[in-house]
C-alpha cells in the first residue's frame, strides 16, 4: 500500500465521524470515539505494510518524503498519541458535556461532543503528513492543519473561562509564530531559490552561501519552532494553555505538537548544521536556547501546585533536553563516531510519549471523578486507588529519569552526546535540571504515598474501565521494557 | 544462573504486587537466592583465565556509532563475596520484617520494596556492563523513598526520605557523568567493564593523566556520596535511624557497599593515575570519617543514631584499603565490606527489636537489660565486639589486612599514607569506646526505673541473627573462606593498578 494512503484513511475516518455525528442518531456519542480508535488501530497496523514507491518522478514526491523509516516512526507516534487522546476524551466526556452542551430542551444531551472526537483525527492526519513533508510548502500546510485543529480543541470548553482564555492566548501567539515561520521561509527561498529541503541543503553547504541572510532565515525559523516546542524564551504560553485546555487536549499538545515540532526542527535545521560556514553560529544559538529552556523549565516546575501546570513546565524542561541534544550536533567535517542527535531525539520523543501519556491518562481518570487538579488533591491516593497511584508512580519515575525506565535512557543518551561534544555548560545545567526533576516529580509520589488525605476527602476508590487499566498496564510495561532494552524503540527507525 | 539470582527477587516483588502472599513469597525468593549464590560460590573456580566467570550476555541496544548496551552478568572473586553478603543480609532482613498483619499500611508495598532494594544491589554487583551496573543500583532509590516515608519511625520521616532521595539522586547524577566521561575517554566503543579495563591498561589508548584526575574526582564525589564519605555523610545517620529496620540493614549493610565496589571495580583499574594524584585528598577525607565522625559517634545519645554514625565511620577504613591500592590493602577492604555489612545489619536488627519492644533506644531511658534478657544481651555483646574489631570476628581480620596493606608501601620514611594509618589506628580505640559505652549503658548497671520488660528473643527472632553472627565468626576464624575468592579477584584487577 502506498504510504500516503495512511493520511487519506485518517482524514476520511475523521470525515465519517463528523457525518455520523451529524446524521445518525446515537444514544451515546462516545461510540464515535470508539470508531475512531478502532480505525487508528487499523492504520497503525498498516504502518508495517507500507510500500515505498519505485519511481519518485511525479510532482507529488517533491512534497512528500519517499522512503524514510524516520517518517514512519513519527507517524506511529502521532497515531499512538491520537489513539490515547481519544481514549482520554471518552473518559473526559462528562466534563465536556457539562461545559458545552446546549441548554435547549430538544437538543441531544451530548450535543457538541462529536467534534471533540473528530478534531483530533484531523490533527493526527496533519501530524502524519508533517512527518513526511520534505518541502517548505508541505511543511507549512501540514503544520497549519495541526495548529488550526488545536486552536479549536484548546478552546473547546466554551462555558469555561480558563479554556477560552487558553484558546485566545494560543491563537494570538500561534498566529504570530506562524508569521515568523513564513517570513523565515521567504528568506530561505530567497537565498536558495528552492522549496525542496534537499535543494536547500545543497545551496547552504555550497561555498558561496550568503551567511548573513542564511542566519537571518535561521533566526526567524527558530523563533517560530521554539514557540511550537516550548523552548525558552518563547515558552510563556505553555503553562496557561496547558492548564486551561481540556486535559486530553493538553496531553495531545504536549506530545503530538512537540514531536511534530521537533521533527520539523530537525528537518529544517539539518541543512544549516550541514553547512560548515553556519554550523558554529547555529549551534551556539541552539545551545543558548537549550540552556535557558533547561534552566527555566526545571526551576519553574519546582514550586508548581497545579498538576497540569507542573506537567507544562516539565514539558518545557524536556524540550530543553531535546534542544540540548540538537545543540550537540557534531560538525559535518568531523568524522563523528558518536551517536547522531536525530536518533537520540527520536528515541527521547518515543519515551516521552509513553510516560507523558501515561501520566495524563491517570490524571484524566482522576479529574473525571474529582473536581481538583491540584497536587494536594492526590494526597493519600495510594490508599484509595493503589493501581492508579502505581501507574502514576511509574510515569513520574520515568519522567524523573530513574534508571531502568525509558526516561533514563533518553537522558543518558543526551548526556553522552553532550560529553562527546564537550558542551560543559549545557551538561552542568542539564544536571541541575535532572536533579530538580527528582524533586518535582517525586513530589507527586510523596503526595500520593506519604501524605495523609484531607479530612473531608472521600475514600471511595476511583473507577477506571478495564480498557483504561489494560492500556495503563501496557504503557507501564513499555516504559520498563524500553528502559531495559532500548532496542525495542531504536529498532523502529534505525 | 546469575540471571536467575538477579531477577528472582525482582520477579518475586512483581508477584507480590499481583497478589502473591507477601511474606511467604519474599522469604522464599530470598532463601532461594541465598542457596543459589552459595552454589555459585561452590562452582566458582579460582585461577581461571578472564575476569568474569559464569558470564551471560544479552545485547539490548545495538545501533550505529553507539556502543552496544547488553544485559550481561558475570562474577569474579570480589563480586562473589558481595553477592554472598547481599543474599545473606536479604534473608535476614526479610526474616526480621514484621508479620503482614503487624504492618501499618500495605504489606505488599513493604515486602516488594524490600525485594527491589535487595535485587537492585545484587544486580549491580553482578552486572559486567557499566550501564546496567549503574542502573541496577538506582532500582533501590524509589523503594527506599517510599519505605522511609511510609513505614519509617519518628515525626521527621518524610523529610528524611526526601533528604536521602535527593542526596543520593544528585550523587548518582554526578556519578553518571563521570562514568560516561570515562567511557568516552576510552574511545566510547564499549560498556563492558572487562573491555574497558583492557583498553585502559594499554598506555596508548588509556586516558591522559590530567583528564584522569578530573574524572576520578567526579567518580569520587559520586561514589563518595553513596558511601557517605566525609563531607558527604550527612544523609546517612538520620536515614538509618529512621528507616524501618530491614531497610536500614539492607542500606547500611549492602547498598552502601556499591559505592566502594564501584571504586574498586571501575575507578582504580581505569583511572590509576587519577587515583594516585588524588590519594592524599582521599586520605584527609577518610580521616574525617574515622576520627571526626568517630568522635561524633561517641557523642550520640541514642542507639539508632550511634549505629548510623558508626556505619559511616567504618567506611573510612575501607577507603584506606582502597587508597593503599595493593593486594593486601584492597583484599582487606573487600573483606571489611563483607564483615561490616554483616555486623551492621546484625546491630540494626537488634536495635530495631529493642525499639519495637522497649519503645525507645535512648541510652538514658534504658539500663541493665542483660540481667533481665540475657539472650539479647549476649547477642548484642557479640555484635558490638565484632563491630569494634575484636579478634575472632571477620571485622578484625579485615581491619588488620587494611592496616598492613596501607603500611606496606613504606620507603625509607613515613609517607602520607603511613601517617594516616597511624592516626586511623586510633579509630579502633574510638569504636571500642562507643561500642562498650553503649553496651554498658544499655545492658549493665541497675535496671532503668521506667523500663518495660518484654520477654526475651524468641527462636524465630534469633534465627536470622544467629545466621549473621555465624557468618561473622566463621569468617573471623577462617578468613580463607572468603579470601580464597577475594585474592585472585583483586590480583586480576591489580596489574592495572600497578601500571
Amino acid at each position: 500500500m502506498p504510504v500516503y494512503f495512511l493520511e487519506i484513511i485518517v482524514v476520511a475516518l475523521g470525515l465519517v465521524m463528523l457525518m455520523i455525528d451529524a446524521f445518525v442518531k446515537l444514544e451515546d456519542k462516545r461510540s464515535i470515539a470508539w470508531l475512531g480508535m478502532i480505525g487508528l488501530a487499523v492504520v497503525f497496523g498498516l504502518l508495517f505494510a507500507v510500500k515505498w514507491p519505485e519511481s519518485t518522478d511525479g510532482v507529488f514526491w517533491q512534497f512528500y518524503e519517499s522512503g524514510d523509516s524516520f517518517s514512519l516512526y513519527f507517524k506511529g507516534i502521532a497515531i499512538v498519541a491520537t489513539f490515547l487522546v481519544l481514549l482520554m476524551a471518552t473518559i473526559y466526556t462528562p466534563i465536556v458535556v457539562a461545559q458545552t452542551a446546549r441548554p435547549e430542551k430538544d437538543a441531544h444531551p451530548q450535543s457538541g461532543l462529536g467534534e471533540f472526537f473528530a478534531l483530533p483525527m484531523f490533527a493526527c492526519a496533519g501530524l502524519m503528513w508533517m512527518a513526511s513533508a520534505n518541502n517548505l510548502v508541505s511543511i507549512f500546510v501540514s503544520l497549519e492543519t495541526v495548529t488550526i485543529s488545536f486552536y479549536i480543541m484548546v478552546a473547546y470548553l466554551r462555558r469555561n473561562v480558563g479554556s477560552l482564555e487558553a484558546g485566545v492566548k494560543y491563537l494570538i501567539l500561534g498566529a504570530l509564530s506562524t508569521a515568523f515561520l513564513v517570513y523565515g521561509f521567504a528568506w530561505l527561498f530567497g537565498i536558495t531559490g528552492t522549496m525542496q529541503l534537499d535543494g536547500i541543503k545543497e545551496a547552504l553547504t555550497s561555498s558561496d552561501v550568503n551567511v548573513t541572510a542564511a542566519l537571518f532565515a535561521f533566526a526567524l525559523i527558530l523563533v517560530s519552532l521554539a514557540f511550537k516546542v516550548g523552548g525558552a524564551p518563547f515558552h510563556f504560553w505553555i503553562p496557561d494553555v496547558y492548564q486551561g485546555a481540556p486535559t486530553p487536549i493538553t496531553a495531545f499538545l504536549s506530545v503530538g505538537s512537540k514531536a511534530a515540532g521537533f521533527l520539523v526542527l530537525l528537518r529544517l535545521i539539518s541543512p544549516f548544521l550541514a553547512s560548515d560556514a553556519l554550523v558554529g553560529k547555529v549551534t551556539v544559538v541552539l545551545g543558548a536556547i537549550a540552556f535557558l529552556t533547561l534552566l527555566i523549565g526545571n526551576l519553574a516546575a519546582l514550586p508548581q501546585k497545579n498538576f497540569k501546570r507542573l506537567l507544562a513546565y516539565s514539558s518545557v524542561a524536556h524540550a530543553g533536553f531535546l534542544l540540548m541534544a540538537l545543540a550537540c550536533t557534531p560538525r559535518a567535517s568531523e568524522t563523528a563516531a558518536g551517536t547522531s542527535p536525530a536518533q537520540v531525539i527520536a528515541f527521547y520523543l518515543g519515551a516521552y510519549l509513553l510516560m507523558t501519556l501515561l501520566a495524563f491518562l491517570v490524571v484524566t481518570v482522576i479529574r473525571s471523578q474529582m473536581v481538583s487538579e491540584e497536587v494536594d488533591a492526590f494526597r493519600g491516593l495510594a490508599k484509595r486507588s493503589p493501581f492508579l497511584s502505581l501507574a502514576l508512580l511509574f510515569a513520574m519515575a520515568s519522567l524523573a529519569g530513574i534508571p531502568l525506565t525509558a526516561g533514563f535512557v533518553g537522558k543518558f543518551l543526551v548526556f553522552k552526546l553532550a560529553i562527546e561534544q564537550e558542551q560543559w555548560f549545557l551538561l552542568v545545567v542539564g544536571l541541575i535540571g535532572a536533579a530538580a526533576g527528582f524533586y518535582y516529580y517525586l513530589k507527586i509520589a510523596a503526595s500520593m504515598y506519604l501524605a495523609t488525605p484531607a479530612k473531608d476527602a472521600s475514600t471511595e476508590p476511583l473507577q477506571a474501565t478495564m480498557l483504561t487499566k489494560t492500556i495503563m498496564v501496557i504503557l507501564m510495561v513499555a516504559i520498563i521494557v524500553a528502559g531495559i532494552a532500548p532496542n525495542v524503540i531504536m529498532g523502529l527507525f534505525s | 544462573m546469575l540471571e536467575i539470582i538477579v531477577f528472582l527477587p525482582i520477579l518475586a516483588a512483581l508477584a507480590i504486587g499481583l497478589g502473591a502472599p507477601a511474606r511467604f513469597t519474599a522469604l522464599g525468593a530470598a532463601v532461594i537466592t541465598l542457596i543459589l549464590s552459595l552454589v555459585a560460590a561452590i562452582q566458582f573456580e579460582s585461577n581461571v583465565e578472564g575476569m568474569f566467570q559464569m558470564g551471560s550476555d544479552r545485547p539490548l541496544l545495538v545501533m550505529d556509532g553507539f556502543p552496544t548496551l547488553s544485559l550481561s552478568f558475570g562474577v569474579d572473586g570480589i563480586s562473589l563475596v558481595l553477592l554472598l553478603l547481599s543474599t545473606l543480609v536479604l534473608v535476614a532482613a526479610v526474616l526480621v520484617s514484621p508479620q503482614e498483619s503487624e504492618i501499618k499500611g500495605s504489606s505488599k508495598l513493604y515486602y516488594s520494596s524490600l525485594l527491589l532494594i535487595g535485587g537492585g544491589a545484587i544486580g549491580a554487583f553482578l552486572s559486567t556492563d557499566l550501564f546496567f551496573l549503574y542502573a541496577f543500583h538506582e532500582l533501590a532509590l524509589i523503594p527506599t523513598f517510599l519505605m522511609i516515608g511510609i513505614f519509617g519511625k519518628g515525626e521527621d520521616r518524610v523529610k528524611t526520605a526526601w533528604t536521602i532521595t535527593i542526596y543520593l539522586g544528585v550523587g548518582s547524577l554526578i556519578l553518571l557523568v563521570g562514568l560516561i566521561m570515562a567511557v568516552v575517554g576510552l574511545g566510547g566503543t564499549t560498556f563492558q567493564i572487562a573491555e574497558l579495563i583492557a583498553i585502559a591498561e594499554d598506555p596508548e589508548s588509556g586516558i591522559a593523566a590530567g583528564d584522569q584526575t578530573w574524572i576520578y574526582l567526579l567518580l569520587l564525589i559520586g561514589f563518595g556520596i553513596l558511601v557517605s564519605l566525609f563531607p558527604f555523610h550527612s544523609w546517612a545517620a538520620p536515614a538509618y535511624s529512621q528507616a524501618p529496620t530491614p531497610v536500614a540493614m539492607l542500606h547500611a549493610g549492602v547498598l552502601k557497599k556499591f559505592g566502594l565496589y564501584g571504586l574498586i571495580r571501575i575507578a582504580l583499574p581505569i583511572l590509576p593515575a587519577g587515583a594516585e594524584s588524588l590519594a592524599n585528598v582521599v586520605l584527609i577525607l577518610l580521616l574525617g570519617n574515622i576520627i571526626y565522625l568517630g568522635l561524633v559517634t561517641i557523642a550520640q545519645k541514642s542507639l539508632d543514631r550511634m549505629l548510623g554514625y558508626s556505619s559511616v565511620m567504618h567506611m573510612g577504613y575501607v577507603f584506606l584499603g582502597i587508597v593503599a591500592a595493593n593486594s593486601i590493602g584492597v583484599s582487606g577492604a573487600v573483606l571489611l565490606m563483607f564483615a561490616h555489612g554483616v555486623s551492621i545489619a546484625l546491630l540494626f536488627a537488634l536495635c530495631g527489636w529493642m525499639r519495637d519492644h522497649f519503645g525507645t533506644v535512648k541510652f538514658e531511658e534504658l539500663g541493665g537489660i542483660a540481667s533481665k534478657l540475657p539472650k539479647l544481651g549476649l547477642l548484642f555483646g557479640f555484635a558490638a565486639f565484632a563491630a569494634a574489631g575484636l579478634p575472632g570476628f571477620a571485622n578484625f581480620a579485615a581491619e588488620v589486612a587494611v592496616f598492613f596493606g596501607a603500611f606496606s608501601g613504606m620507603g625509607d620514611q613515613l609517607g602520607w599514607i603511613q601517617w594516616t594509618t597511624i592516626i586511623a589506628l586510633w579509630g579502633v580505640v574510638i569504636s571500642a569506646v562507643y561500642m562498650l559505652r553503649a553496651y554498658r549503658n544499655l545492658f549493665m548497671g541497675p535496671v532503668a526505673p521506667k523500663m518495660e520488660i518484654p520477654t526475651d528473643l524468641s527462636w524465630s527472632t534469633r534465627l536470622p541473627l544467629l545466621l549473621l553472627l555465624a557468618a561473622l565468626v566463621a569468617v573471623g576464624f577462617v578468613p580463607e573462606l572468603l579470601n580464597q575468592f577475594i585474592r585472585p579477584g583483586v590480583d586480576g584487577l591489580l596489574p592495572a593498578v600497578a601500571g
